[in-house]
């Protein structure tokens, strides 16, 4: 028998049925939509997001063993056993071996895990926000507007290097924050963005803050123009452990606050009006959802440049799996983009080594026909 | 025959005329007046022109009146979607434009006229989504928890209510309008609110289903005390299932009272400006409107 917590909320339920019938429903477990599936349950929440888990070490492990020299596993193991318990190697040969894997390898994993986890959850929340599947800080010209921030930032010597300083992610965050500020101005206007103009927008941000991007490039000299362009076409290099912490201290924030909108993004996601009906102030949460993506965006695109298309790709193919419930679609697709970006990037520093590919050319060939197809194809889920 | 002449007493008895039985509104309108404003026109024509009245309630109240004259803009002025830029309005005796957006969802259920669904929520989600604004802060404040045992009856509850237990599962972007419509309303009714605001909920049903709703209405108020106010363009089912009706024109109120004040030939033609045909329903004797229809032996 259902014991109601409140009395009065049981009165107020609309008596429909017939008397027998609500009996009938109030005297078994309320649950039935539970195991239709029909509904996000704790359950289906951690064994989801263990598995995701479970599969982005399992693909770090083997990003770890990849390199220009592959490592044998037991050897990865050990080294990662070897630091977790402050264990000195006695062993010499593997020394070289374990300076490759802690210092070079495993701080660009994990950086590419990092910038995967937060593009695609910036993508998930753009979506809601926008109402629209496409959405993506690459496509929407968040990231370049970010590129553009820390252009700047580097132009006038706020790093000396592009990853040692913790006040370029705050450069790319004023640039992100330019962009969406456009963004926000067209969605007011329409209510919610028509694709059209949304590719259009994104398009016309692209162009401007590419040509600004550009200028910078060109009045640089010559070796520090070959490393902007590295960097704007998507490089995830072997940061310090230090810049490493600096950039988890910001995504952290960022994340955890955007992570803290799982459900207003549910009620987003079903329209403006729909959701002041439900109780929502549309427009506070709006604000800071923009000015979180903006910090995220920030702060990564200011280390690994300008990585298309995880935060479109990524969540749409994981709402086809698990469903639009943001209190998993959002986590998960964290884990997702993560572990797509560690492979990506072994990909892109494996393919041709000792070259080393820009990781943003592999996801733009992986994204782009993705994009194209759903233009073509799936226009019926485009608004 | 005697639930419907209750029908017709409760339609008597609410015009304001008398003041006697005193009855709780659930609205309070006291010269409300509201436009659009932008910077190109500033000084826009009023969409809603010095409208007062009270919804009584429990009353299911229909609002009509012809395409521009206002009724939506009701409906999202009471929702408080919009704010007048004059005038007050009460809700259950407490002003409404000072209350917060999620203290109003708690009394208040909108079904909008259309309902884009870009997501693929599953109709259980979409549903359990009412419960929203009852979910206290505290306990979601990492933006996750568990809907409460009491939510998923309270959702059930109204799934059985709208007919939808059989589609919990599928997904709102592959509905057809009915069912999608079904849905929507059964997010309001899982918001248990006092008042619910539907616009046009029939636009998309077929007969069966429309009758489904209206009488789904009906029942909601004589069981559970529910308040309606239901704007629709069909002048048939407003006379048949409503209390009282409010007729709108250029934002103003033309005529306010039961069935058989409002739905009047003159009044109708002065404000729809066509000739129309008014006469009984068969077998509940309120108002029927007919179109007066082609000449059989006309030209063609």
């Amino acid at each position: 028998m259902v014991r109601f917590v409140r009395e009065d909320l049981l009165k107020q339920l609309p008596a429909m049925v017939q008397p027998e019938s609500c009996t009938e429903v109030l005297s078994h477990e309320p649950g039935r939509m539970v195991s239709q599936g029909a509904i996000l349950t704790n359950s289906r929440w951690m064994a989801t997001l263990g598995v995701l888990s479970l599969t982005a070490i399992a693909v770090g492990l083997i990003c770890l063993h990849f390199g220009a020299q592959p490592i044998a596993y037991g050897e990865v193991l050990r080294a990662l056993f070897d630091t977790v318990s402050l264990k000195d190697s006695t062993d010499k040969t593997s020394d070289i071996a374990k300076t490759i894997l802690l210092q070079v390898r495993l701080p660009r994993i994990l950086l590419g895990f990092l910038v995967g986890c937060s593009l695609a959850s910036v993508g998930v929340a753009l979506q809601a926000l926008l109402r629209n599947p496409l959405a993506d800080p690459y496509v929407l010209g968040v990231s370049s507007g970010a590129a553009l921030g820390a252009a700047v930032g580097i132009l006038f010597g706020v790093g000396t290097t592009f990853l040692a300083e913790t006040a370029l992610p705050a450069c790319g965050f004023a640039g992100g924050l330019l962009a969406l500020l456009v963004i926000y101005r067209m969605a007011a206007t329409y209510g919610q963005l028509p694709i059209h103009s949304l590719l259009l927008t994104g398009v016309i941000l692209n162009a401007i803050f590419s040509a600004l991007i550009m200028f910078i490039t060109s009045i640089l000299e010559p070796n520090r123009s070959y490393g902007m362009m590295a960097w704007l076409m998507g490089t995830l290099t072997a940061p310090t452990y230090g810049s490493l912490g600096a950039l988890i201290i910001y995504l952290s924030i960022g994340l955890f606050l955007l992570f803290r909108h799982m459900r207003v993004l549910n009620i987003l996601a079903l329209g403006e009006e729909s959701a002041r009906t439900l109780g929502i102030d549309t427009e506070q949460a709006k604000r800071s959802l923009f000015v979180l993506t903006a910090l995220v965006t920030g702060a990564v695109v200011s280390v690994s440049g300008m990585i298309g298309f995880i935060g479109m790709v990524v969540p749409h193919a994981v709402r086809l799996v698990i469903g639009a419930d943001h209190r998993l679609l959002l986590p998960a697709s964290a884990l997702v983009g993560g572990t797509f970006l560690m492979g990506a990037d072994t990909v892109a520093r494996t393919l041709i080594a000792p070259t080393e590919i820009p990781v943003g050319i592999i996801t733009a060939l992986a994204g782009g026909p993705f994009f194209v197809y759903l233009l073509l194809w799936r226009k019926d889920r485009l608004a | 025959m005697s639930g419907t002449s209750q029908h017709r007493a409760i339609g008597m008895m609410s015009s304001d005329s008398i003041p006697l039985l005193v009855q709780a509104h659930a609205y309070d309108i006291q010269s409300v007046r509201f436009r659009y404003q932008s910077k190109e026109s500033p000084a826009a024509r009023w969409i809603l022109d010095n409208i007062s009245f009270h919804v009584q309630e429990g009353e299911v109240l229909g609002v009509v009146g012809p395409n521009g004259s206002g009724k939506t803009s009701l409906l999202k002025v009471l929702a408080r979607l919009m704010t007048p830029q004059q005038g007050r309005i009460n809700l259950f005796g407490q002003d409404l434009s000072v209350k917060a957006q999620r203290e109003v969802a708690c009394v208040v259920g909108v079904v909008p006229q259309d309902s884009q669904m870009l997501f693929p929520f599953t109709v259980a989600e979409s549903v359990l989504m009412g419960r929203f604004p009852h979910q206290s802060r505290d306990r979601w404040i990492g933006g996750f928890g568990w809907e409460s045992r009491e939510d998923l009856a309270i959702v059930e509850q109204s799934m059985m209510t709208m007919d939808i237990v059989h589609l919990a599962h599928r997904s709102v972007t592959d509905l057809s309008g009915g069912e999608r419509q079904r849905t929507v309303i059964a997010r309001a009714l899982a918001q248990t609110p006092k008042v619910l605001l539907l616009d046009e909920p029939t636009a998309f049903l077929d007969l069966q289903h429309q009758v489904e709703i209206c009488s789904v209405l009906r029942r909601l108020r004589d069981e559970g005390g529910l308040t309606v106010v239901l704007v629709s363009h069909d002048l048939n089912l407003v006379s048949q299932y409503c209390d009282r009706i409010l007729l709108l024109d250029r934002g103003q109120i033309v005529r306010l009272g039961g069935p058989d004040e409002v739905i009047e030939p003159e009044v109708l033609e002065s404000v729809y400006r066509c000739r129309v045909l008014v006469d009984r329903h068969p077998s509940t004797g309120l108002p029927r409107i007919t179109l007066p229809g082609r000449q059989l032996s006309g030209e063609n």
